[in-house]
């Protein structure tokens, strides 16, 4: 399936019954230069709405939560050395985490790019 | 820059200029500010450490204090503030506080004594934006009657920062480059008249130029049109002041703390010591014999993720001791760096504490600063 969006700017992708989850280019613009990134521990179960991830700027702290409800399966171990990339490629290699999702249809409360672009737009 | 009763933000002749370079602008003490441009807060910050950078910082309040002659006008003055200001010579600058009765900080600023005996009984304050409106109550209320406090509206103030400042300047002002660090001087700028001092906020060598608002836009853009400046946001700013150890009103001062706990004593003098007649002085003469009960320290962090201002201090053995008042990431350092107030026990170099961020506890050390060595323009001595 294509890529899903949040209204807190996280992207998702789904392969089987794992998600993987990022900030959008419109995130990573708003924060500004990204200098550290805090990510949750391979194991712990997320449910929607959860803080599931702190990314620092030069600025100030900022919260990602958690897009669906799962079990983190895997931590972008990239972004503890290389911050920084989630300012170059936040919609590739600088994901964050992936999570087995444990109930699929949360997806369907997503929106997909087009409603994304649309919603930017408006803010 | 008039005045918007209806809430909405204040502008400064550059806000054009910041819309036209790309600048995300933000409320910034009333004002539309801009944050950071383009290329970015990292990028800026490293700019004025390698070059020289350009911001706008016409937010801050400039005034006159006007009265018969020098010793007039710096005894009004001395009445607020615990510096020697009648041993200020014509063209020189010197950093000094605002105090309350209780030995609080009202606010931190600039005093220069303009040189010319035209001048004579004039002082040029530059206080800071969220206190302008508090700084000139205060400071009208205390003159007396033979002095007057004038705030200036129909200036900007633009700050050129870093170590090639001087050079870009000179093809413009040729008299700014043989001024000395915390000199002041009236100069032309291609012909634009302006007041300049050899200071500013980033811990780099540079200026501050305050010019007439109509000319403000010409002059930034004559600086810009060099190619080794660069326009800074109020982000970089930020991360600039920090490295040098410089505290930011409202942060790491505020109408609590004293030149004492604030370890800026250097703005207290003998003469004035030995008067105490400052507002305050019972406290402030009392912490400088015996120690106050908290002082600002700087931080460094062992790992990446920085802490924020807010954020507890603990001693090695995990009880509170203090609290961070600024902390961020130093650009020069690729690390974070913070400032804080403890209980003077812990506050020797090299101490190590903890910062509670987000209910874990990050290891630091207590530090010298400034983080990042200042290089200010100092005349070899004759």
């Amino acid at each position: 399936m294509s890529t899903r969006y949040t209204e807190d700017h996280e992207w998702i992708t789904v392969a089987g019954d794992v998600a993987t989850v990022g900030i959008t280019t419109y995130a990573q613009e708003q924060l500004g230069d990204v200098v550290f990134v805090e990510l949750p521990e391979v194991g712990r179960t997320v449910s929607k709405g959860d803080e599931a991830a702190v990314v620092e700027s030069v600025k100030a702290a900022s919260e990602v939560y958690a897009p669906l409800d799962g079990e983190v399966v895997e931590a972008n171990s990239v972004l503890a050395d290389e911050p920084g990339k989630v300012n170059e490629d936040p919609e590739g290699a600088a994901w964050f985490v992936k999570i087995r999702m444990s109930d699929a249809s949360q997806l369907d409360d997503l929106m997909d790019a087009a409603a994304y672009k649309a919603y930017i737009e408006t803010l | 820059m008039a005045d918007h009763a209806d809430g909405s933000l204040l502008s400064t002749p550059l806000t054009d200029l910041h819309r036209e370079l790309g600048a995300r602008l933000v409320p910034f003490a009333g004002y539309e500010m801009p944050v950071q441009y383009p290329a970015g807060i990292i990028a800026e910050h490293s700019h004025t450490r390698e070059k020289a950078g350009l911001f706008d910082v016409s937010h801050m309040g400039q005034a006159w204090l006007i009265g018969p002659d020098h010793a007039t006008t710096a005894r009004a003055l001395e009445a607020m503030v615990p510096s020697d200001v009648a041993v200020l010579k014509p063209g020189r600058q010197r950093y000094t506080v605002l105090l309350n009765q209780e030995g609080g900080i009202v606010d931190d600023l600039m005093v220069a004594r303009p040189q010319g005996a035209e001048n004579d009984g004039r002082l040029f304050l530059v206080v800071n934006a969220s206190r302008k409106a508090v700084d000139y109550e205060l400071i009208a209320a205390g003159l007396p009657g033979n002095v007057r406090l004038e705030p200036i509206e129909d200036r900007a103030l633009i700050a050129l920062q870093g170590p090639m400042a001087a050079e870009v300047m000179a093809a413009h002002a040729p008299a700014a480059a043989d001024m000395a660090f915390m000199g002041v001087a009236e100069m032309e700028f291609d012909g634009i008249a302006v007041y300049v001092s050899r200071s500013g906020y980033t811990g780099e060598d540079g200026y501050e130029i305050s010019v007439p608002a109509g000319a403000a836009e010409p002059l930034a853009r004559a600086l810009l049109a060099d190619e080794r400046v660069a326009p800074i946001g109020l982000g970089a700013r930020d991360s600039l002041r920090l490295e040098a150890g410089l505290c930011l009103y409202g942060h790491d001062l505020d109408e609590t703390t004293s030149p004492v706990e604030g370890a800026i004593t250097f703005v207290l003098q003998k003469r004035r010591k030995d008067e105490a007649n400052f507002p305050g002085a019972a406290r402030i003469l009392s912490e400088l014999a015996e120690g106050p009960s908290r002082v600002r320290v700087g931080l460094t962090l062992a790992g990446r993720a920085p802490a924020r201002e807010g954020a507890e201090i603990r001693s090695a053995d995990g009880s509170a001791i203090g609290v961070l008042t600024s902390g961020g990431f130093a650009p020069t350092l690729g690390a974070p760096i913070a400032m804080g107030y403890v209980d003077p026990a812990h506050a020797g170099v090299g101490t190590p504490v903890k910062l509670v961020v987000r209910g874990r506890e990050l290891e630091a050390n207590v530090a010298d600063m400034p983080f990042v060595p200042q290089r200010y323009h100092r005349k070899p001595s004759a």
